[in-house]
């Protein structure tokens, strides 16, 4: 019951916003059928353009639409590219339909997509035994690139993996907060919150803080007096609060009520306009997120993708999906390029091989679990407003 | 020190909104027998009536916490009228079934009408700073729970005990049969019970979406079991009995909670629902009487 009722929820906004990014996408959508049709390079893009996470699909879409419009005014090894894009309808079965007609009917030379981890977990297999590089913008969890001890050699990701949010804010609460102690409030029936307190504990104390207090709630719950009052005892200077925004908008409201005023960091799953609705803007001063990109980064890259979004979807400012869509795009252009040749299997060399790509979302770098290692953009909650503060790199 | 005195706080604002919706649990138990499982979506239903009424009709918390609780008081006496009525003379695990169907025919439509998605209480709508004493902080939220609370159950034991209605509703509860020989109107009063169970339950909505904010359609379910606990702890059926089990209860959450076990802050309270129906099953505040012939 309570799945049925996360992607109840989700369904619900995410349509509220496909509506919107519906409109944009249209638009786009005319440009590709006018590209030359003769000797182009044809990219898959197997993506939730309907569905209950509809939003994040066309966010990408966006963004990979943006990219291939300045990729192909050069063009890349004299050819263009074009993106034949499948909708998903946010369904696994679905996904692995779009998976096998691309690869198989379409012969495309990589896939994009698809935006949730679960979605892409599911192509993995027909990526694989097909040899066509799978490409996720957005899909976070850890076993998409490396599961029990082997590399799917053909997956990779354009998005740091969640652990390493835990990590960044560690850096943050230590370098730049000065914190010497913490307190730890993790939904334990979360494995992203669950990753992300484990590594950023392991930092912490290897930085010399201390964790002082560690608690933990279950996602759904509405009273968090208790623990806070426990963590306030504890005095921390700094708490680290790695949950979803409907938890911790409560979380956050409460804990200022009970008096604590040391700052409270948490990742992107803090990232929605519901947490300033529950915690109140006042309460959400003095926090902070780590996120995978900022449209306010003074970056000169940065600006300059807003600026360039902007001009193409009517003033809309860029979010991270978008952002990372873009870079995806980007990212396989590269390596078709270093790879002189269409041919899947030198893509996927060259996508292994990529070393300081700079990207929208920071300059990137593959592990050998094809892990992107990239900087993360922290961001201050200041009246309500995120406001950039700072970018961290690994 | 302070931290105890401080979580005693946060266990009694809990308690006094159990304690709330347990009135309205025991109310209905006492008088028909039943456990009103659709009890708790009423009070998710009153909450959404005084989000509405203060959103949309921009209305003040008082005059939005009346419009809850006398549109809850309709809608309890309508579940009653439709759903129960028919049932009265059935088994007792038919009305229970029923009860349960109404609850989630409650909790669904509500998804099916205005989505699953949560609301948010606007912040700042209590007027009330919160104050400081001796280091423990003591929201103005709490106190106006507080405050309410009380005043609800003063205005329940005048009612019951002052009141002609209260007077039947006693008389109905102790013999229905009886009580309808003597001139009393029974579905009347049933009706009466209702409406007054519902509306706590639709008061306890309200101040439920003042203190913690978040709203959703299924918010109903855990309080108002946790508030069955407290009535059957307090003794089903118990006016005085179902304010004590909910405070009670509350402090003891809040109590496994600064110990270090939050996670066990539910299992507790239904071990709580255990130990007391193996070693006191008529609950702290029941005499044990002896069936009716």
């Amino acid at each position: 019951m309570r799945q049925k009722k996360v992607a109840g929820i989700f369904a619900s906004l995410m349509l509220a916003a496909g509506v919107l990014a519906g409109c944009n996408s249209s638009t786009s959508g005319g440009g590709d059928k006018d590209a030359d049709k003769g000797g182009d390079i044809k990219i898959g893009a197997n993506l939730e353009l309907s569905g209950g996470v509809a939003s994040y699909g066309q966010s990408i879409k966006e963004g990979i639409d943006l990219a291939l419009e300045e990729i192909n005014k050069e063009g890349v090894n004299g050819k263009k590219l074009k993106l034949i894009p499948f909708d998903n309808k946010s369904e696994a079965p679905e996904a692995i339909n779009g998976a096998t007609k691309l690869t198989s009917q379409d012969k495309v030379v990589a896939i994009i997509g698809a935006a949730t981890s679960g979605n892409t977990k599911a192509q993995i297999e027909i990526a694989q035994s097909n040899k066509v590089p799978l490409l996720t913008p957005t899909g976070t969890a850890d076993d998409i690139t490396f599961k029990g001890g082997k590399l799917n050699d053909y997956v990779f990701r354009t998005c740091f993996i969640d652990p390493f949010q835990g990590t960044v804010a560690a850096n943050f609460a230590v370098n730049e907060l000065k914190a010497k102690t913490a307190a730890i409030f993790i939904d334990s029936a979360s494995d992203y919150s669950k990753g992300l307190a484990a590594s950023f504990k392991e930092l912490f104390t290897k930085e010399g803080g201390k964790i002082v207090k560690e608690e933990a709630y279950v996602a759904k719950d509405t009273d968090f007096n208790a623990q806070l009052t426990n963590i306030k005892g504890a005095k921390p200077d700094f708490v680290f609060i790695p949950g979803y925004y409907e938890e911790v908008g409560l979380i956050v409201k409460q804990a200022r009520e009970l008096g604590i005023t040391a700052p409270m960091m948490g990742a992107d799953g803090w990232d929605s306009p519901k947490l300033i609705e529950l915690a109140g803007k006042e309460a959400l001063n003095n926090t902070f997120i780590t996120n995978h990109y900022s449209s306010g980064d003074s970056d000169p890259k940065v600006q300059e993708f807003v600026k360039a979004f902007k001009a193409k979807y009517k003033d809309k400012s860029p979010d991270a999906f978008n952002a990372l869509g873009y870079d995806s795009a980007y990212f396989i252009a590269d390596a078709i390029k270093r790879a002189g040749s269409s041919d899947s299997e030198k893509i996927k060399k060259a996508l292994a091989e990529t070393d300081s790509l700079d990207l929208v979302t920071g300059k990137m770098k593959l592990d050998d679990k094809h892990n992107p290692i990239k900087s993360a953009v922290i961001l201050e909650y200041v009246n309500g407003e995120q406001k950039f503060k700072t970018k961290v790199n690994p | 020190m302070e931290q105890l005195i401080q979580q005693l706080v946060n266990g009694i604002s809990l308690g006094s909104i159990y304690a709330l919706i347990a009135l309205g649990y025991t109310m209905v138990y006492g008088i028909v027998k039943l456990i009103n499982f659709a009890h708790g979506d009423v009070f998710m239903v009153g909450a959404f009536i005084g989000f509405y009424s203060i959103t949309i009709l921009d209305l003040g918390i008082f005059p939005a916490l009346l419009i809850s609780m006398a549109a809850c008081a309709l809608f309890g006496v309508l579940i009653e009228r439709i759903a129960y009525k028919p049932l009265r003379n059935a088994t007792r695990i038919a009305a229970l079934i029923t009860a349960i169907g109404v609850s989630l025919f409650i909790e669904y439509g509500t998804i099916y009408i205005r989505g699953a998605q949560p609301e948010a209480y606007p912040n700042g709508i209590v007027p009330l700073k919160s104050i400081e004493i001796l280091g423990v902080k003591i929201s103005g939220q709490s106190l106006l729970i507080l405050a309410v609370s009380i005043f609800l159950m003063i205005l329940l034991q005048f009612i019951v005990y002052k009141t002609k209605i209260g007077k039947a509703m006693r008389a109905v509860s102790h013999d229905q049969d009886a009580a309808k020989l003597m001139g009393i109107n029974v579905n009347n009063t049933i009706s009466a019970t209702f409406a007054i169970g519902s509306a706590l339950a639709g008061a306890a909505g309200v101040v439920f979406g003042i203190y913690y904010t978040k709203i959703e359609p299924l918010m109903g379910i855990i309080p108002g079991l946790k508030a069955f606990v407290a009535a059957v702890l307090g003794g089903i059926g118990i006016i005085p009995g179902a304010m004590a089990g909910g405070l009670l209860l509350g402090v003891i959450e809040a109590l496994v909670s600064a110990a270090g076990f939050s996670l066990w802050r539910d299992g507790v309270a239904f071990v709580v629902l255990i130990l007391i129906l193996i070693f006191r099953p008529a609950g702290l505040f029941g005499k044990n009487v002896r069936e009716k012939v």
